[in-house]
């Protein structure tokens, strides 16, 4: 069955981008006297772009995940998940665009590094400066995305050839594939976290860091792709897929959100314990800052998935997945904002008309993209080796 | 009925019918132990015994006996327990999150495993006990009012948390564990001829008859306990690693450590069920069940946790430069190039570049290579947990303190009895447990044996049909003239040989003890004779043998004794 845009869904992402555009003019007037106006907009610019794009790329893991394991289960919901990895060009693009401004500004308050004026004086930052400098940055961001894109590029067509062709001599390059993109991606997961969100707080440091991101990353996916699923399957499109798909995502929403958790809590009780004072001073601020948000989007998006989804049922269950579901994507969205804005802006962060309408105005894009990239083809795998298994998967 | 997609292995090899895995699985423990379990029983008893005295001289005489100093206060105990608990791993991870993710091939392994993890558990748990140094009184790490002893305990200790998660680790993996084996107990107890071992099984069993319900609670409380069991497996580890991240010790507080620790742990855990699981197919015949596939497998788990543990290697070291903090640098400096670099070295060389070499696919599926591989990351393993604990505290901040650490004999006394008391553990349990989780192989049978699979209609199961035939005809027992005219037309075109010329036909594969005491029996001793035989001999064979028929057939053995004819001429 082909998949075509509803007009609800076109009404829907046209008002989220008018909306959002509209309120992110609205807080531009309204900070735009601000001293710091253009640290605030440009944080926003990077939280946004790091986050939806992450989302892509998350979903490109599973993708390589389930490649290099032979997961047979995921294959009717295939075209789902490689929809979803469709906003990784674009993500790309907003990534490049806002980092090319941050370079240009000499990081514009966020990126301290990258301020000769502040290096000079600060031996710490000087000390890192082989390895935090614009050129090594550039370096690094460009061999991240280019690779990302390589394999995204990959994937998509050996997904379109295999449809046209079959065998198996597809799946088994994609095996291949899938183990390399995931060597790659453990390296680059860790270190572009490093560049792009730790080396914001400058002279803060956490071997945990990146692990930690990556688990947001991988949950916010997850997330994302069984919303998809539900909102097509509440269309009456995938017919291949049953109650025990939608159950198996529920698990891995389960299951990362637990992932998450636990890497937050590590970190968090093994720098509170030792209390050393050139690490502490992370949580301190946020604490100090974003007690409420910071606090509360732990609890949510520890306690929610824990307690809402525990039983088979709900797991089943979409509105309950779809409430769970938002609720913790817009908590790792508040995680982002943190990430960012508390080490970029300290105290003076706050969430305004701009905060919200950005956001606001990357989903609309991001549905959007994803929506559009749906329609492109078949909605489920043609010659896929794992098809039967998925059709008769039953838990 | 789950679906099996063509392209996958069969994880049951060769012709296997429900009957021939209950008496694959049960034979080892109905036939006499062969003389090599005894040998090794009696070794590793004796170096078991050995580990107890030096426990006991240390519980007499105080931990003074180790090579400890007052800069390294700690360096094999806990290294040991740490390297113990790290082996415990792989059992429930291999029974919960495998079951988790649906992997049917871990039902090959997972009996044996947990049973591993369970004695590794064991093992580690002694180490704290004997640190105590008074074990008499042990019962002060629980919190017990003030009246029992004489302090509270500490709860802002993780060393206090690591008792609670060890000990729950345990009671789970312990009870998840015998719940699997209560079917299987059953089904030992009732092939059971003898009195005693009939009632032994049958108290073990708890009195399992097989119905609907019985068969309804236990899918229950397995998913229950699977629950349970996969928390328990991230939790222990991270406590373990929270012993050292606590604290303010360059190279021991570092944020990664929990998830890297649990890494570390299933890496060395899969190390040892490889080690135990390639010589336990072998000795027990179970290469139909724990066959290539499932090493390649268990191999591909080895590297991806060897590749996390590197990554978290290469970010601590990484990160002790970007940090900046000069102590956290010289922590990490010292461990590479100080007068512990041959420690280092080796935990870089083992863990770090042998799972490496698994990429190639000649390799992960060579058994060999495998052997000397698990045993190669299971010694990095301990160096890692060495260098950890021994190399970030031997230089501390007053260079008058610098120390290293030397071990005493009873150190080394008692890591190598815990080895041996492991494998006295083991010896016993693959003596006298169903090492295969029988009903749960069964019911992959039908998805994943190779002769189902290859068979053009799943369905319709020939062999099933064949067997039912045999045992039929096995039934009704071959009158003794008709036993003695089938031997003399089988031995007519074999030709007597003389027992002085005796080969050694458990080269055969699929020829056990038993069998060649059979074949002996008959008057069959030299491969020469074997290799004469055609279908007519097989036959005729078979039936006086009731092994099950046409086995010896498909496995060629006049094919197999050739070959093993011409490698000892070749010789």
């Amino acid at each position: 069955m082909e998949f075509k845009i509803a007009n609800k869904a076109k009404r829907l992402t046209r008002a989220l981008i008018l909306i959002g555009v509209a309120f992110t003019g609205i807080g531009i007037a309204l900070t735009w006297e601000d001293h710091n106006f253009s640290q605030r907009f440009m944080a926003n610019g990077l939280i946004n772009s790091f986050f939806f794009f992450s989302i892509g790329l998350g979903a490109l893991f599973f993708l390589a995940l389930a490649y290099a394991t032979e997961t047979g289960w995921y294959a009717a919901i295939k075209k789902v998940v490689e929809a979803v990895t469709g906003f990784i060009p674009y993500g790309i693009g907003f990534m490049v665009l806002i980092l090319l401004v941050l370079t240009l500004t000499d990081g514009g308050h966020i990126y301290t590094w990258m301020d000769p004026e502040v290096v000079a004086h600060d031996k710490i930052i000087e000390a890192k400066s082989f390895y935090l400098n614009k050129g090594f940055f550039w370096i690094r961001t460009v061999v991240y995305l280019g690779v990302y894109y390589m394999f995204w590029k990959g994937f998509k067509r050996r997904s379109i050839e295999e449809d046209r062709i079959g065998g198996t001599e597809i799946h088994f390059t994609n095996y291949k594939k899938g183990a390399l993109f995931l060597v790659y991606f453990s390296v680059f997961s860790s270190t572009s976290s490093w560049d792009w969100l730790m080396s914001i707080d400058v002279h803060w440091f956490s071997t945990l860091f990146g692990w930690y991101t990556f688990a947001g990353v991988w949950c916010s996916a997850m997330v994302v792709l069984v919303i998809l699923t539900l909102y097509l399957k509440k269309l009456g499109y995938l017919p291949k897929v049953n109650d025990s798909h939608i159950h198996d995502l529920g698990k891995w929403t389960f299951a990362t959100s637990f992932l998450w958790s636990y890497l937050w809590f590590s970190q968090y009780m093994l720098i509170w314990y030792a209390n050393i004072g050139e690490e502490v001073v992370y949580y301190m601020m946020r604490i100090e800052n974003f007690k409420f948000l910071y606090f509360g989007m732990f609890i949510v998006n520890f306690a929610f998935p824990m307690l809402l989804l525990m039983s088979r049922e709900a797991k089943r269950h979409a509105g309950i997945l779809t409430i769970v579901g938002v609720i913790i994507l817009s908590s790792h969205w508040v995680d982002v904002y943190i990430m960012v804005s508390a080490g970029a802006m300290g105290a003076t962060a706050s969430i305004g008309f701009m905060e919200i309408g950005m956001a606001i105005l990357m989903a609309g894009i991001f549905i959007k993209v994803i929506l559009a990239n749906l329609a492109k083809g078949p909605l489920t795998p043609v010659n896929h080796p794992f098809l039967d298994e998925s059709i008769h998967h039953e838990i | 009925m789950h679906k099996e997609a063509a392209i996958r292995e069969p994880l049951i090899l060769g012709h296997k019918t429900f009957n021939d895995i209950t008496e694959d699985v049960c034979k080892p423990i109905e036939d006499k132990a062969p003389k090599t379990w005894y040998i090794l029983f009696g070794i590793a008893l004796i170096i078991g015994i050995y580990g107890v005295g030096c426990i006991l001289y240390l519980l007499g005489t105080g931990v003074g006996v180790w090579g400890l100093n007052k800069t390294i206060g700690w360096a094999w105990d806990i290294t040991n327990f740490v390297w113990w608990v790290g082996i415990g791993h792989a059992g429930t991870l291999i029974s919960a999150v495998l079951l988790l993710f649906r992997l049917k091939w871990r039902m090959a392994i997972n009996r044996s495993a947990e049973a591993m993890t369970i004695f590794a558990v064991f093992m580690a748990g002694m180490f704290p006990l004997i640190h105590m140094g008074r074990l008499w009184v042990g019962y002060w790490v629980m919190p017990l009012p003030n009246h029992f002893g004489s302090l509270w305990v500490n709860f802002n200790s993780p060393l206090l948390w690591d008792v609670f998660a060890i000990s729950t680790y345990l009671s789970v993996s312990l009870v998840f564990w015998y719940i699997g084996l209560i079917p299987d107990f059953a089904t030992i107890r009732d092939r059971a001829k003898k009195p005693i071992s009939k009632k032994m099984y049958g108290i073990l069993s708890f009195g399992w008859s097989g119905r609907a319900k019985h068969w309804n609670r236990f899918e229950l409380i397995s998913l229950v306990l699977a629950g349970l069991a996969t928390p328990l497996v991230f939790s222990v580890h991270s406590i373990v690693s929270f012993d050292f991240a606590t604290s303010v010790i360059p190279g021991w507080h570092t944020t990664i450590f929990p998830p890297y620790f649990v890494a570390g742990a299933v890496f060395s855990g899969f190390a040892m069920v490889q080690t135990l699981m390639l010589v336990m197919r072998k000795a027990m015949n179970l290469e139909a069940y724990i066959h290539t596939r499932h090493v390649e497998y268990m191999n591909i788990v080895i590297m991806v946790t060897g590749s996390i543990v590197g990554t978290a290697y290469i970010t601590e070291l990484f990160v002790s430069w970007y940090s900046g903090v000069e102590y956290e640098a010289y922590a990490f400096i010292n461990r590479a190039t100080g007068p512990y670099w041959w420690a280092y070295a080796s935990m870089m060389t083992c863990n770090v570049i042998s799972p490496q070499l698994m990429w190639f696919k000649k390799l992960r599926r060579s058994l060999i290579f495998t052997f000397i591989i698990s045993i190669v990351v299971n010694i990095g393993m301990w160096f890692e947990r060495y260098v950890i604990i021994v190399t970030s505290i031997h230089r501390d901040y007053l260079p008058s303190s610098w120390s290293m650490h030397y071990p005493s004999h009873i150190d080394i006394g008692v890591y190598v009895g815990t080895i041996g008391l492991f494998f006295v553990f083991f010896l016993l349990f693959a003596r006298y447990f169903p090492v295969l989780p029988i009903a749960e192989v069964k019911s992959i049978l039908k998805s994943s044996g190779e002769s189902y699979k290859n068979a053009p209609d799943t369905h319709a199961a020939p062999v099933v049909e064949k067997k039912k035939e045999v045992k039929a005809k096995a039934k009704t027992k071959l009158a003794d003239g008709e036993v003695s005219e089938k031997r003399t037309a089988l031995m007519s075109v074999l030709g007597t040989e003389s027992e002085g010329k005796k080969d050694n036909l458990k080269a055969i594969s699929g020829v056990g003890p038993v069998l060649e005491g059979k074949l002996n029996e008959i008057g069959i001793v030299t491969y020469l004779q074997v290799s004469k035989m055609t279908k007519k001999e097989y036959n005729l064979l078979d039936e006086l043998t009731g092994a099950s028929k046409g086995r010896a057939e498909r496995d060629d053995w006049a094919g197999q004794v050739k070959e093993l004819m011409n490698k000892s001429n070749n010789q």
